[in-house]
C-alpha cells in the first residue's frame, strides 16, 4: 500500500474526493446566496429548504410519475423556482424598503414552515434515492476508485457554477444585474424592468438551489432536515468568500469542501467544526472576506 | 427641586408602578392556579428573550447564535451540579461564567460585522459549539446530562420542592430585570442606544463603539447563560436542544412576537412560545410550521409585536411598557 504523509494513498484521494464533492454543494449553494443577496439584499435563509425540495421533487417524481432522474434534474428547478419566484412576489417584495434584516427573518419562517410541513408528511428517517443507471460503476484510476455519479456532479457543478458566472460577468442581462445592484433607481430610468430582474434572479437562485438538491439526492438520503443541516455551513462560506462576490462563493466553497476532506484525514475530530475556525481566522484578518469588497 | 419633592415624587402611585405591582403580585400567586413547571420554562424563556433584546432592542444587533450562550451555560451547569456536586447557586454561576467567556471570544470577532453579516457569524459560531457540544465527552452527545440534582440552595431551601424552585427562579427573574433596567436607563445604555439609532455619529462623538457593543454582548451572553443554567436546573437536564440553532431561532421569534426594544414585550413572547410548545407538544411538527407562519405574520404584518402595538396607547396613561 502507497503511503503518502503517513496516510495510505486510496484513503488521501478518497477523502479529497468526498470534500470536492461537499465542496460543489457548497459552491452552488453559495452562489445562489450570493447571486440573491446581491440583488435582493436577502439572505435566503429558505434556500437550504429549497434545495431540500428540490431532492423531494426528484424523490417524488420518481416515486409518483415514474420520471428518473434526468426529468428531475430538469422539474426540480422549474418547479422550485416558480415556488420561489411566488413568494417573492407575495412576501419580499414587501421587504425591499425596510432593514435587511427582515427579509433573514421572513425567510427564516418560511423555512420552518416548509421544513415542518415535510417533516410531518414524510417524517425524519429519509428516502434512498439510487443513482441513474447511466451514471452507475466507477472508473479504476489506478490511485483510486473514482464513483462515476460523483465525478459528474463536481463536473456538473462545476460547469453550473461557469455559466453562471460567465453569465453576470460576460453578458449583456448580467450587466443589467450588476448595474441594478449598484442603482436600481437609475437602472429602472434607462428603461430596464428592475422588479422583474429581481424576481427572475431570485427565481433562478432558487432553481441553483434545486438543481443541488436533485443532484445531492443520490449522495446523501432525502430527508426534510437535509438543507438545515447544510446551510449553516454555507453561511459560514458565504462569510468566509465574501458576501458581495460571485466568484469567491465558488472558490470557497470548493475550497472549503477540500480543507473539510482533509481533515478528515488528518484529524478526523475537528472536520465539522474546521469551516468555522476559518471562518474565525478570516474575520480577525480579514472581515470582509476573501474576496469581499469593503465593509 | 428640593429634597422633598423628590422624595414626595419618588413615593408617588404612578400606573407604572401599579402595573409593575400587579404583575410581580401575579407572578407570586401564579403556581397555585397553574402548573409551576410550565411557569418555570416560561421564565427561563423570558429570560432568555430579555437577554437577547438588550441586544437587539438597545444596540440594534441581530444575534442568531444566542443559543450557544443559553445551551452551553446548561451544559457546565448541569456537568458541575452532576459530576462536580457543586451546590445550585455555584453551579449556576459557573454556567453563566462560561457564557461570559464565549460572549467575550465570540462577540470579539463578531462585532467586526454588522446588520446580516453578524447575524450569520454569531449562527456560525452557534453552530460550532453546537458540534462542540455533539462531540465533547462531557456533554454526553445525543442523551445529553440527565438527572441533574437540583440540590439545596444556599445549603438550606430544598429545591427539589417545585414550589420553593419557583420562588428561586422567579426572584433570579426579576433581578436580572432590575438588572437590565437599570442598564438601559443609565448613561451607558443611552449611550447604545446611541450606536442603534446613529453608529457614525456616535463614533464622532468620540464614544469608542466597539467597546460598548462589546460589554453589551458580553452582558446579554451572561443573561442568556443565566437562563440557560436555571432551565437545567429547573427540567434537571442539559441537552443538544438548548444549543441547537432552532432554539436562537425561538429566541427571536419571542422577541419579535412580544415587541423588540419594550420592556415587557419579550417577556409575553417567550410565555406565548412556552405555551404553543407546551400545549401542541403531541402535534409533531405542527409546533415548527406554526412558529414559522408567526415569524412570517410578525415580519409581513406586525412588526411592532404585540406589546409594541400597545405602547403607543400606554404611554398616554404614563405607562411605558
Amino acid at each position: 500500500m502507497t503511503l503518502l504523509f503517513g496516510i495510505p494513498i486510496q484513503a488521501l484521494f478518497g477523502q479529497l474526493l468526498l470534500g470536492l464533492i461537499n465542496g460543489a454543494f457548497y459552491a452552488m449553494l453559495s452562489l445562489g446566496l450570493a447571486l440573491i443577496f446581491g440583488l435582493l439584499n436577502i439572505i435566503n435563509f429558505t434556500h437550504g429548504a429549497q434545495y431540500m425540495m428540490g431532492a423531494f421533487v426528484a424523490w417524488l417524481v420518481l416515486s409518483h410519475a415514474g420520471l428518473g432522474y434526468w426529468a428531475a434534474l430538469l422539474l426540480a428547478p422549474l418547479l422550485v423556482g416558480a415556488l420561489g419566484i411566488l413568494i417573492e412576489r407575495t412576501m419580499l417584495s414587501r421587504l425591499y424598503k425596510l432593514d435587511h434584516l427582515y427579509g433573514l427573518l421572513l425567510t427564516f419562517g418560511l423555512a420552518l414552515v416548509i421544513e415542518g410541513g415535510f417533516r410531518q408528511l414524510y417524517g425524519i428517517s429519509g428516502a434512498p434515492y439510487a443513482v441513474p443507471e447511466e451514471l452507475q460503476g466507477g472508473w479504476n484510476l489506478g490511485f483510486m476508485y473514482l464513483p462515476i455519479y460523483r465525478g459528474w456532479v463536481v463536473l456538473a457543478s462545476l460547469f453550473l457554477c461557469l455559466g453562471t458566472w460567465l453569465l453576470i460577468e460576460k453578458t449583456k442581462l448580467g450587466s443589467y444585474l450588476r448595474a441594478a445592484t449598484e442603482n436600481p433607481q437609475l437602472v429602472q430610468a434607462f428603461g430596464v424592468n428592475v422588479p422583474v430582474l429581481v424576481t427572475l434572479t431570485y427565481g433562478f437562485g432558487v432553481a441553483l438551489a434545486a438543481i443541488a438538491g436533485v443532484m445531492a439526492a443520490p449522495i446523501y438520503s432525502v430527508n426534510p432536515l437535509m438543507g438545515s443541516n447544510i446551510i449553516i455551513v454555507v453561511f459560514a462560506v458565504v462569510v468566509i468568500g465574501g458576501m458581495g462576490s460571485i466568484l469567491g462563493a465558488i472558490v470557497t466553497g470548493f475550497m472549503l469542501g477540500l480543507l473539510e476532506g482533509l481533515t478528515k484525514v488528518f484529524y478526523p475530530e475537528a472536520a465539522s467544526t474546521v469551516i468555522f475556525v476559518v471562518m474565525a481566522i478570516v474575520l480577525m484578518i480579514k472581515p470582509q472576506g476573501l474576496f469581499g469588497k469593503g465593509s | 427641586m428640593n429634597q422633598e419633592a423628590i422624595s414626595v415624587r419618588s413615593r408617588a402611585i404612578t400606573p407604572q408602578r401599579l402595573l409593575v405591582l400587579a404583575l410581580l403580585l401575579l407572578a407570586l400567586a401564579a403556581p397555585f392556579g397553574i402548573y409551576p413547571i410550565f411557569l418555570m420554562k416560561g421564565l427561563c424563556f423570558a429570560l432568555f428573550a430579555a437577554a437577547f433584546n438588550l441586544l437587539l432592542g438597545y444596540v440594534g444587533l441581530l444575534s442568531f447564535g444566542h443559543a450557544m450562550f443559553f445551551g452551553f451555560a446548561a451544559y457546565v451547569t448541569a456537568h458541575a451540579a452532576k459530576e462536580w456536586g457543586f451546590s445550585p447557586e455555584l453551579a449556576i454561576l459557573a454556567g453563566v461564567a462560561t457564557a461570559a467567556v464565549l460572549g467575550l471570544v465570540t462577540g470579539w470577532l463578531a462585532i467586526r460585522r454588522s446588520g446580516i453579516y453578524f447575524a450569520m457569524v454569531t449562527l456560525a459560531f452557534s453552530q460550532m459549539m453546537f458540534f462542540v457540544a455533539i462531540q465533547a465527552p462531557f456533554t454526553h452527545g445525543e442523551d445529553g446530562i440527565q438527572g441533574v440534582p437540583r440540590g439545596s440552595l444556599l445549603g438550606f431551601i430544598d429545591l427539589n420542592d417545585s414550589l420553593s424552585m419557583y420562588y428561586f427562579v422567579l426572584a433570579v427573574f426579576v433581578a436580572s430585570l432590575l438588572f437590565i433596567q437599570r442598564i438601559v436607563t443609565s448613561p451607558f445604555g443611552q449611550v447604545l442606544k446611541a450606536i442603534r439609532d446613529n453608529e457614525p455619529r456616535a463614533i464622532s462623538l468620540g464614544y469608542e463603539v466597539e467597546k460598548y457593543k462589546l460589554l453589551a454582548f458580553v452582558l446579554s451572553a451572561s443573561l442568556a447563560g443565566l437562563a440557560g443554567s436555571m432551565k437545567s436546573i429547573v427540567f434537571q437536564l442539559a441537552s443538544l436542544a438548548d444549543v441547537h440553532w432552532h432554539a436562537s431561532g425561538e429566541v427571536v421569534l419571542m422577541t419579535l412576537l412580544g415587541g423588540v426594544g419594550t420592556v415587557f414585550g419579550p417577556m409575553v413572547g417567550a410565555f406565548l412560545v412556552a405555551a404553543i410548545q407546551n400545549y401542541l407538544s403531541e402535534t409533531g411538527s405542527w409546533v415548527t410550521i406554526i412558529q414559522g407562519v408567526i415569524f412570517i405574520l410578525c415580519v409581513l404584518m406586525f412588526r411592532s409585536g404585540m406589546v409594541g402595538m400597545l405602547a403607543p396607547m400606554m404611554k398616554k396613561r404614563g405607562i411605558d411598557v
